[in-house]
This record gives structure tokens, C-alpha cells and sequence, in this order.
């Protein structure tokens, strides 16, 4: 691949990628989320959103010719073979139907004669064969035979694998974080196979997070960030620490320290306490977390995706189901009741603007005012004696009003529908529902996730600022460690479902990135 | 005004207007100019539009808190309207006559319209997402049962029970004697004494302009509030601290009952209680009205139930006798079946959209 560039309308995110994989090499490819591996794959994929986009530029060889997918078809044809992150099987199919789904070989029979091949009857007896040899290339022990649905998961992966596997013409196997749902054994055994395949002259590009992985398997390590390549080095060359650096290390040198940290204070009081609590949310699974948070602060809790972050705020205030306990100001909090958190003055908002946080064809006065309505009676007239509680039109204004003049809400007017703001301003208006809220405590989960940077930094100013003013304890859930050392006093990072560690934000990233894989399942 | 404004122009009234909505009303407009034309006394069809709106108007109005907290078109109507039934035939039964028995048909219709609604709501809560399709089912099933029930239930009142066996209710009995037009003669202004054919139910008008003002403010209050807010995003809804399903169950129970009282004021407007299979015809006019008033499967207000009742209702009463005298073949049910189902089936295929 030569200096292949992508944008996403005008936001840069790939600049510059080169690199270069020969036949039978096993190449690895780390960076953070969001560092550009997907996109660069879905370029050599062929994937149709990089071409409803506006295409990249750039461009690929293979075997020397030049070559440019329209559609993930010309990329098979081409013997690109890619296992993407989710399934994409059939439950009710075995894993022979699967591996060689519309691939089938076929016999020709009677009706078809007459009616044309497409009502050729399966060869079951070839596809048996197929499918075997596709898995014995794999070198795992499959049952051929056995259901998707009734597969353990990382079953489910191996077929996946054996699907590519089973085409003839597979030159280069693309696995995106292949061994992310496996337990160690299996993932084990998938280091093992990738070696098999690459002994047999397949070349495997391969998207971990787990870095002893790439340092077991392959020959050649290529670490991303932010859209560069930034290094490509002989894996027999590098550790793990290095990588680590190389992953999080932006501008090492000049990084800007938080600017106005708080004084270290390990005795102010612990304001919420959480134990051992656990969340079953769904790819972002909580396992075992206790964090204790200081009255006053702002917490950052980091770590990579799918490693428990969000899990956390989601289970406290009672959107997924958890167990453990929660303690706050004292008192314990019941689980998997939102009603409950909110009246104890605790307020969230949630990384999923658009389903949880905001009310989509509503006015902007309603998605500031609802909850604090609802759960304070605020913005209420009472008529008849407190029978009827009438809503107060001329308040509500008043709020939103406020707050758009504060967090500089671009709107036409507070009447207007929260689903014509740009991102940056609907996340401010999920930020103005929680301060209408006052609460005592605000968990904030990825605040500038999809907002660009300038809205980012007056989303961070607005919420510092919040916590200073009013001395509300904030959590602030982010995949940015950048913006997380930048804003918070302290940062837990979560790794594997569990708190991997809690540093000031002044210690240096490499130590964060160290702790963001140290557990990493 | 040169091309491009007025095509501008145009295209924004369809916006905001509705394309259908926007037919319907010019084919109404129609009707009404044809009508002298053809011969038929135009206050008469004002008199006949005003009657069926009035009779109408409730049924419609049963659509909008289920919409509001997102459970759909309530198709499930007839639920509502068995517990009027129930309600109005016990009323008789228990041998109250004139506008008494209509206050006592409401009275024992609501803890049936809260029996069946909950019920109804519980099951709706099960199956979100397909409300709909389920929602008629429970209607076709509810009203067969009901049709064992007629037979089965031992009523004695000989005004309503089966002529010659005196075992199970009529199909269809007149309310002369009990609550026929108990409401729309309350202050009823009738022209003909002076020569012109126009009579205004004016208290039939009035009790729905009631509940159409009780519903508007209830949606206006913290509880309404929380309905539309229900219906807009369950789960924004869920985080901020309503129990979504307690919520949609009011919504049920509030339009079971208004389906209830619907009935009611359908049965004294017309003159007859309709029972058995009755109670299936009711659903689509009332689901099609409501639409063609500018509501979606989410969105709906008064102004939609309205306008809607009004534009249905009138294309129904007008049809008849200005397209027969047109064209002189009857095809004023064809043109009802097409523009119900077919206004029905314009709405389910854009779920989101809506007019003001």
C-alpha cells in the first residue's frame, strides 16, 4: 500500500499509509481506537462506504499490478479474504453450510434440466470434503456438523476463518481483532493456525489489541496513530512497552500537563464508593470494578473499547442490569432503577446521543427541561390545589434559554426540533438536560465523541467549568486519554472489566497505555 | 408570483399540508360545489356532515394517547367499544331511562374500559414494536368473544333481549326510550322553522369540544408530558426516570375509555345500538380519519382528530348523493372502502412523517 489517504468529509483520517507485506507474512497491526486500522481495511477491502464517502487516494498492489476495489466482490476476486469484528453467520446452518454458503458444489438433477441450474441440488459429499480441508487447513478441531447457534464463540470465529479459508484463490487474510471474544486457549490455538497459514504461503494481516499476540505471531509489527503510520519495524525487534509508546505517545514531549490539576488531596471524602460491581452490557461487559470517587473531583475513566468504560456509568444509574453496591454520600444506592439515581441527585449523559440522551423530534426546551421535570417537578404549575401539575411554558424557556446562551447552543430558536442541531450542539444539549438537573454528581460518558475540535474544547471547558463553579463531582467516561489527561484530576483506566489502575493525570501516557492492555481479554 | 415561487410555494403547502390531506380536501371542496348543482340541498348535507362528525368525533379523539406513547394506530378499538357496549346495556338493563341512562352507560363502562385496557396494555407491553398487527388481532378476537357473551350474559330487560326466546341481546335495538339524542338536543339549533335544512348538534359539539379540551390538557401536564415523551424515545424516557411501561399502560386505559365513551356518543347520535360484529366497522373509519387529519403513527393532536373527523366524514356523507346523482351508479362505498384502507396503508408505509 502506497500513500493511501482517506478523508471523511474533510476530517482527515488517513495520511500517508505505506507498507509493504510479502507473501506468507504475518503482519501486525495495532494503534488506539479510532487510529484509522478499520478504515485502512475497508479501503483494501473494497467496502462500499469508503466509496459513498468519496473514495480514497493512493494506491494498492498486489502482487505487483495496481489495484482498486469497486466492492468487497472484486476484493474477493482478487483473493483478499477479511474476518470482521461481528459475525456474519447464519445461526441455524452448519458450519459446512456456512463455510461454503452460496459456494456450494452443486448436481445437476431432473427439475433442473428442465428449470434452469439455479434449482441444482447440493453435493453434500463435496461440500463435506471442502469444509474439512478448509478447517484441517486451519489446524483447530471443528465439528463440521454442528449448528451455529449451538457453537461456543469461538467456534463461531474458527468457521468464520475456515469460510475464508475454503476459497481457492485466498492470497491475504484480513482478521479484525479476531481473538477479542476468544478465551486464551482458543486464541491460542488461533495464533497457531495463523502460523499454519502462513506457512502455507497465505499472507495475514492481523488487528489486535492483545500485543503479545502480534509479538507470538508476526513477522512485522505496523503501529498506527492518528491516521499515520508510525512505525514498521520487524516484530523480533520490538516489546510490548515499545509499542505501547508508539500507540499513545502523541507529541510525548509536548503534551500539555492539565492545566489547572487540583493539588493531590487524598483526603477529601470519598463522595461515591463502588464495590465490586458488575454490568451486563452487552460489548462492553463490567466484571469486577472498585472505584472509589473523591467529593469535588473530576474522574476520568479510560481504556480501550469493549473493555468494560462504559459499562460503569450505564450499570450505577440503572440502564443495564448490575449487581455489586454503590454507596453515595453515605447512603447505598439501588441498582437497576433509574428513578432511584436520579433522585439521589446523580445525573448522566449517556454516549449514545441519539437513542438515550436526546428526544430526537422534540424542541430543544423539552429535551432540557424533561428530566428535571419529571423527577424534580421543576417547571411545574400546580393547578387545583397540587391535582394538576400544569407545565410552565414561560420557565422552561427561561432555562433553555440559559443554557443555550451559555454553552453558545447554535440554534434558531429554543422551539427548534433537537435533530437539526450538528452533533457538537446536541451534546451540549444533553450536557444542558443534566446541569438543569443541578445534581450532585455527573457521570459523562464520551462528551466529544463524533464532535469536532472545536466544539470539543467548549464541551471540556463547559463541563470543568461545572465542576469548578458549582463543585459538582464529575466522571468522565472517554476513549481519549488525551482529552481525559487534559480535563480530569484523576484517571482510572479499565481494562478487561476491571480497574487496571488510577494515576494522577499528570503521569505520562506511556504508564496509561501500559494499563490500558495490561488486562486486556 | 413567477414560476419557481409558486412552485415553491406549492411544494411547501404539501409539506406542511400533506399531499393526501391536500386531495382530500379539494375533492371535498368539490363536492360541495357540486352538490347544488346536482340538484341536492346543500344546508341538509352541512346537517348530515355536522350529525356524523358528532358521532365520530369520540372515536377518533380514542386514537390520540395511544399514538402519543408511541403504541401506534390503536386498531384495537373495538375493545374500548365493547366496554360502551357493556356499560350502555347495562344501563338499560338496570332500568335507567332517558339521559340518566347515558351518565350511568359511562359510569359502568369505565371500570370495564380499565379492566380491558390494562389487560390490553400489559399485552401491548410485551410485544413492543408490533403493537399494531397485534392490536387488531385483539380486536377481531375480543369482539367474538363478545359475541358469545351477548347470548350467554342473562339480561332480562325485554327492550333489549331477543324477541321470542327472551334469551341473549338484539342484534340491533333503537335507544328512543333511554339515551337517543340526549346530547345532541341540548341546545340544538334547528333552522327549519325558517325554511333553511340545517341543524347543529350543538350539545353533542359541546361534550366533545369537552374531552377534546380534557385530553389537550392532560398533555399538558407532568404526566402527559411524560406520554409524549414515551412515545418520542423510550429510552431517553427510561433514563430519565419513567417507567415507560406504566406510562404506555395509562395511555391504553385512556383510550380504551375514550373508546368506551365513543361508542356512546355514536349510539345517541344515531339512534340504535349495534351489537355482535358491529363493533369491527368502526375501527378503520376511526383509524382513517385520524390520518387523514394530518397524524402519523407517533405524532397526532386535536387539530389532526378534528380536521380529520370532519374531512372523513363529510367525503362519507357527500358521496352518496352527489356522486350517484353525477354518474348514477351508487359507488359512494367503493370510494369510502378505497380512501380509508388506502389512507391507512399511505400512513403505515411513511411511519415518521406527519403534519402539523
Amino acid at each position: 500500500m502506497r500513500g493511501i489517504k482517506k478523508d471523511f468529509f474533510g476530517n482527515q483520517v488517513l495520511t500517508d499509509i505505506n507498507f509493504t507485506l510479502g507473501a506468507g507474512q504475518v503482519l501486525g497491526l495495532c494503534g488506539e481506537n479510532g487510529a484509522g486500522k478499520s478504515t485502512l481495511m475497508k479501503i483494501l477491502f473494497g467496502m462500499d462506504v469508503i466509496r459513498e464517502t468519496g473514495g480514497y487516494s493512493g494506491d494498492i498492489f498486489i502482487n505487483g499490478e495496481k489495484a482498486a476495489f469497486n466492492t468487497p466482490f472484486d476484493a474477493l476476486a482478487a483473493g483478499i479474504g477479511m474476518v470482521h469484528q461481528e459475525f456474519s453467520l447464519i445461526p441455524g446452518f452448519t458450519a459446512t453450510e456456512n463455510i461454503l454458503l452460496n459456494r456450494e458444489p452443486q448436481k445437476k438433477n431432473v427439475i433442473s434440466e428442465v428449470f434452469g441450474e439455479r434449482l441444482n441440488t447440493l453435493d453434500y459429499k463435496e461440500m463435506d470434503r471442502r469444509a474439512a480441508a478448509a478447517i484441517e487447513k486451519m489446524g483447530v478441531e471443528i465439528d463440521a456438523k454442528m449448528v451455529i447457534s449451538s457453537m461456543p464463540v469461538g467456534h463461531k470465529q474458527f468457521t468464520e476463518i475456515a469460510r475464508e479459508l475454503s476459497k481457492d484463490q485466498l492470497k491475504l487474510l484480513i482478521l479484525d481483532e479476531p481473538t477479542a471474544v476468544l478465551t486464551e486457549k482458543e486464541a491460542e490455538a488461533l495464533l497457531d493456525s495463523i502460523r499454519g497459514m502462513a506457512a502455507r504461503g497465505i499472507s495475514v494481516i492481523f488487528i489486535t489489541h492483545r500485543l503479545h499476540e502480534i509479538l507470538a505471531v508476526c513477522d512485522q509489527v505496523v503501529v498506527m496513530r492518528d491516521g499515520h503510520v508510525v512505525r514498521d519495524v520487524p516484530a523480533g525487534q520490538t516489546s510490548v512497552d515499545d509499542i505501547t509508546r508508539w500507540m499513545v505517545g502523541r507529541d510525548v514531549q509536548t503534551s500539555a500537563a492539565p492545566t489547572e490539576a487540583k493539588e493531590e488531596n487524598a483526603s477529601a471524602n470519598v463522595v461515591m464508593s463502588i464495590k465490586h460491581l458488575w454490568v451486563d452490557m452487552p460489548g462492553e461487559t463490567v466484571r469486577d470494578v472498585s472505584l472509589d470517587v473523591r467529593e469535588g473531583e473530576i474522574l476520568g475513566i479510560g481504556g480501550l473499547a469493549g473493555q468494560g468504560k462504559l459499562g460503569i456509568p450505564n450499570g450505577v444509574m440503572g440502564l443495564y442490569e448490575a449487581g455489586g453496591t454503590v454507596e453515595f454520600d453515605g447512603r447505598e444506592i439501588p441498582l437497576n432503577s433509574p428513578r432511584k439515581c436520579l433522585d439521589a441527585s446523580l445525573a448522566f449523559v449517556s454516549e449514545d446521543r441519539r437513542e438515550v440522551g436526546l428526544l430526537l423530534d422534540e424542541s430543544l426546551e423539552w429535551n432540557v427541561a424533561f428530566p428535571a421535570m419529571q423527577i424534580q417537578n421543576k417547571f411545574l404549575k400546580n393547578l387545583l390545589g397540587g391535582l394538576v401539575k400544569w407545565r410552565d411554558e414561560k420557565a422552561i424557556h427561561k432555562v433553555t434559554q440559559k443554557y443555550v446562551d451559555q454553552l453558545q447552543i447554535k440554534c434558531t430558536s429554543t422551539a427548534q426540533k433537537a435533530k437539526e442541531l450538528s452533533g457538537g450542539n446536541q451534546q451540549k444539549i444533553c450536557l444542558a438536560k443534566a446541569f438543569a438537573l443541578e445534581p450532585k454528581f455527573l457521570f459523562v460518558s464520551e462528551p466529544t465523541r463524533g464532535i469536532d475540535v472545536g466544539a470539543k474544547a467548549l464541551v471540556l471547558n463547559a463541563l470543568r467549568q461545572f465542576n469548578r463553579e458549582s463543585g459538582v463531582t464529575v466522571v468522565m467516561i472517554s476513549s481519549e486519554l488525551e482529552e481525559l489527561r487534559q480535563t480530569c484530576d484523576r484517571i482510572a483506566i479499565i481494562s478487561g472489566g476491571r480497574v487496571a489502575g488510577i494515576r494522577p493525570a499528570t503521569d505520562s501516557s506511556e504508564e496509561f497505555g501500559a494499563l490500558m492492555v495490561s488486562q486486556v481479554i | 408570483m413567477d414560476k419557481a415561487e409558486r412552485q415553491n410555494w406549492f411544494s411547501q403547502l404539501i409539506n406542511t399540508y400533506g399531499l393526501p390531506r391536500l386531495i382530500i380536501t379539494g375533492f371535498l371542496l368539490f363536492l360541495f360545489i357540486m352538490a347544488p348543482i346536482t340538484g341536492s340541498d346543500l344546508p341538509t348535507q352541512f346537517t348530515n356532515v355536522f350529525n356524523r362528525f358528532s358521532w365520530n368525533a369520540v372515536l377518533v379523539l380514542a386514537m390520540v394517547p395511544m399514538i402519543h406513547s408511541g403504541c401506534g394506530l390503536n386498531f384495537g378499538i373495538p375493545l374500548g367499544v365493547l366496554a360502551g357496549l357493556l356499560g350502555g346495556t347495562l344501563a338499560i338493563e338496570m332500568g335507567f331511562t332517558g339521559p340518566m341512562s347515558f351518565v350511568v352507560a359511562i359510569l359502568m363502562a369505565t371500570p370495564f374500559a380499565i379492566l380491558f385496557g390494562g389487560g390490553y396494555g400489559a399485552l401491548l407491553n410485551r410485544i413492543k414494536g408490533g403493537e399494531m398487527m397485534v392490536a387488531t388481532y385483539v380486536g377481531f378476537s375480543a369482539v367474538s368473544f363478545m359475541c358469545i357473551m351477548w347470548l350467554m350474559i342473562p339480561y332480562k330487560n325485554p327492550s333489549i333481549v331477543m324477541a321470542y326466546t327472551g334469551v341473549g341481546l338484539r342484534n340491533v335495538f333503537a335507544l328512543d326510550k333511554f339515551y337517543a339524542n340526549v346530547l345532541s338536543d341540548f341546545l340544538k339549533i334547528d333552522l327549519n322553522p325558517i325554511g333553511i335544512n340545517l341543524v347543529i348538534p350543538t350539545g353533542s359539539l359541546l361534550f366533545i369540544a369537552l374531552l377534546a379540551v380534557g385530553i389537550w390538557a392532560f398533555f399538558h401536564t407532568k404526566t402527559g408530558t411524560a406520554m409524549t415523551a414515551v412515545g418520542s424515545n423510550p429510552a431517553f424516557a427510561r433514563a430519565s426516570g419513567i417507567n415507560v411501561d406504566r406510562v404506555r399502560m395509562l395511555s391504553v386505559i385512556l383510550s380504551t375509555w375514550l373508546g368506551a365513551v365513543g361508542v356512546l356518543v355514536y349510539q345517541q347520535g344515531f339512534g340504535f345500538a349495534q351489537l355482535y360484529t358491529a363493533p369491527y366497522n368502526l375501527t378503520m373509519p376511526a383509524v382513517a380519519a385520524i390520518l387523514i387529519g394530518g397524524a402519523s403513527v407517533n405524532k397526532a393532536s386535536i387539530g389532526n382528530v378534528i380536521i380529520g373527523t370532519i374531512l372523513f366524514q363529510g367525503l362519507v356523507t357527500m358521496t352518496p348523493t352527489v356522486i350517484t346523482a353525477l354518474i348514477h351508479t351508487d359507488v359512494s362505498e367503493v370510494i369510502r372502502i378505497i380512501v380509508s384502507n388506502g389512507m391507512v396503508v399511505y400512513a403505515l408505509t411513511r411511519k415518521t412523517e406527519g403534519a402539523k
